[in-house]
């Protein structure tokens, strides 16, 4: 646990921010599962940007003469039951999640955020209202309050990234809120007060910093739970409707062929679990780094 | 703790209400015209006029709203459109499977995951620690879903022991058992990974405090300070947790029902949404509502059961 490397220089003359973000790159890459996830996780980025060119085929393109093919020199994951390359399919699909999953969070944790942190340093009757409604939105599963918002906005794109983004919107304001409370009362924020430090600037300059790391990894971390939502929803058929290949439409449509063509549900919904897994990996070995002392915890 | 757990029920209420008015609205934005739903795109407008008229669509909201809360009161959660039946005894007939199958799943996963996560905890870097850190962390990434269709494919198809599908005659234990065999299995192993998880942490958390140390240098068993300094404070977060993660179950076992095509709340309520079904849809999101509610209720109760100062706070 006190593992800090000898050979780094604890004051070289170096301002310390530059040292401790040393340390703790450090910490992450003597974390081999999280350096693992982190590299998972950008591979599977590169796969959603570069799907053009990794695919052997176009994920549309239909072929009536090989329909279920099973495992081919062709088509290495087999076709589906529209004669579709399966791993071209998977390939693509990889793009719908990593967008709704990323931004969804990214906006979710914008408006969290900010909910929290407005609740959290102004109190009393904002704080009430706005801590209300987050516990009335936490009052129903994910699940369930995002079925219900795909049900109100119907599901393209957009709209599922808003759905998604407005059942993270709760989790990051609580988690703000939380934090926000606990370093109000430190001592550089009432110094920075009583210097008469704007609002915004002591929210920016001296709160955000502080909780920074928290939202980094809950952000990466609700990044698989994002994915998983989007896949969940997809399967019930409220997803990003066909033919656009995603992995909970794929596995939907392989469930019906389950018996003869295993491959489609398998395969798509292991790269739904490497993703997710690949993410949880990164956040954990983020929060290792950030507070070592949860280190193997 | 009586006075405690009045003053918590008493809590409770004012969210309820907030919720139910939430649901009331959400409901109402929807778009599409429930009277249009029912009677289908080629209706007579005469014909949608008198359903709306009928149900009470062309009342103001204020009214809608109060007839809403009282008949909620009564405990009628009104008439389908579409199916015509009364909502009502369309959840008592499946909330039994939804609350068995959450229920077995609960069980299951802090009878195994409990035990597990302190051998892991206690035999650090261990075998056991590493098979159950590799068990955890898949568990809390794979989708409910997929791992149902896995069961599915390995126990239904491959090995053809257990149903596919349906969730059997509830009343009849054992082909009630036989249906809950596979889905209960696939929500029980989700909660294990998440009770292992925080068992295992909650342990290490406490193993390193400072009375921990204290009660091993004066010299007391092992097997002493492991139940009565390390389990009896690790309880505090690992039931606060597991609340936290009844939820997610919760929302899980929806996937679980549509996988297995069991009868229960989640496929009542994806059914209701499908249909345009928005009476079946407003009841289904207030019990799921009252559940949570309900649980985090019980959670904070055996809370301050184990943690006795939570009740001063």
């Amino acid at each position: 646990m006190s593992k800090v490397p000898k050979s780094l220089p604890l004051d070289a003359g170096l301002p310390i921010e530059i040292s401790q973000r040393r340390r703790m790159w450090a910490a992450f890459r003597r974390n081999k599962t999280a350096t693992a996830g982190g590299i998972l996780a950008v591979l599977i980025l590169l796969e959603a940007i570069f799907a053009p060119l990794l695919s052997p085929y176009d994920p549309l393109e239909q072929d009536a003469m090989a329909r279920l093919s099973g495992s081919t020199d062709a088509h290495w994951l087999g076709t589906d039951d529209f004669g579709r390359d399966v791993l071209s399919r998977i390939i693509w699909g990889s793009r719908v999640s990593l967008v709704i999953g990323i931004f969804s969070v990214l906006l979710g944790m914008l408006v969290g955020t900010g909910m929290g942190m407005v609740a959290g340093y102004y109190g009393r009757k904002i704080e009430t209202m706005i801590m209300r409604a987050v516990d009335v939105l936490m009052c129903f599963p994910d699940l369930i309050l995002a079925i219900a918002v795909t049900a109100v906005l119907g599901s393209n794109l957009v709209n599922l990234i808003i759905t998604i983004a407005i059942v993270m919107t709760p989790r990051f304001a609580r988690l703000s809120h939380g934090q926000l409370l606990k370093i109000k009362e430190s001592e550089y924020v009432i110094a920075a007060q009583a210097i008469g430090a704007k609002v915004p600037r002591i929210i920016v300059r001296h709160i955000f910093p502080n909780i920074f790391g928290e939202l980094l990894v809950a952000g990466t971390l609700w990044v698989g739970v994002a994915i998983r939502l989007e896949a969940n929803l997809a399967f019930i058929g409220l997803g990003v409707q066909p033919p656009t290949p995603t992995w909970g439409n794929m596995i939907r449509e392989g469930v019906d062929v389950l018996i003869n063509a295993p491959g489609i549900s398998i395969f798509s919904g292991l790269s739904i679990l490497i993703t997710i897994l690949a993410f949880n990996t990164l956040g954990d070995g983020i929060r290792d780094m950030i507070d070592p002392r949860l280190r193997g915890a | 703790m009586f006075k405690y757990a009045v003053r918590r029920i008493l809590q409770s209420l004012p969210i309820l209400l907030i919720v139910l008015t939430a649901v009331f609205l959400v409901v109402r934005v929807l778009p599409g015209d429930p009277a249009v739903a029912a009677l289908g795109d080629y209706a007579s407008q005469e014909a949608v006029e008198a359903l709306r008229e009928k149900l009470g669509l062309n009342d103001p909201i204020w009214l809608q709203y109060l007839k809403f809360l009282g008949s909620l009161v009564q405990g009628d959660l009104g008439t389908s459109v579409i199916t015509g039946y009364p909502v009502a005894q369309q959840v008592r007939r499946v909330l039994p499977y939804t609350l068995e199958l959450t229920f077995c799943a609960i069980l299951f996963g802090y009878v195994l995951g409990v035990p597990l996560g302190i051998s892991a905890a206690v035999h650090r870097n261990s075998f056991i620690d590493y098979f159950n850190r590799i068990f955890s962390l898949l568990g809390l990434s794979v989708p409910a879903f997929y791992l149902g269709i896995l069961l599915i494919l390995v126990f239904a198809i491959i090995f053809p022991i257990f149903p596919v599908v349906g969730g059997g005659e509830f009343w009849d234990l054992k082909d009630n058992l036989r249906h809950l065999a596979l889905p209960g299995l696939a929500l029980g192993l989700l909660m294990m990974a998440y009770v292992t998880r925080m068992t295992r942490s909650s342990i290490l958390d406490i193993l390193r405090e400072d009375y921990v140390r204290t009660a091993h240098a004066k010299g007391v068993l092992e097997r002493i300070v492991l139940y009565k300094h390390v389990l009896r404070n690790a309880m505090i977060p690992i039931v606060a947790l597991g609340g936290l993660y009844a939820v997610v179950l919760i929302g899980s076992s929806v996937m679980v029902e549509i996988v297995f095509s069991r009868p229960g709340l989640g496929k009542l309520m994806v059914g209701a949404i499908k249909q345009r079904d928005y009476t079946t849809l407003q009841s289904v999101m207030v019990i799921y509502a009252v559940l949570v509610v309900l649980i985090n209720l019980a959670t904070d109760l055996i809370y301050s059961f184990i943690d006795p100062r939570i009740k001063y706070s």
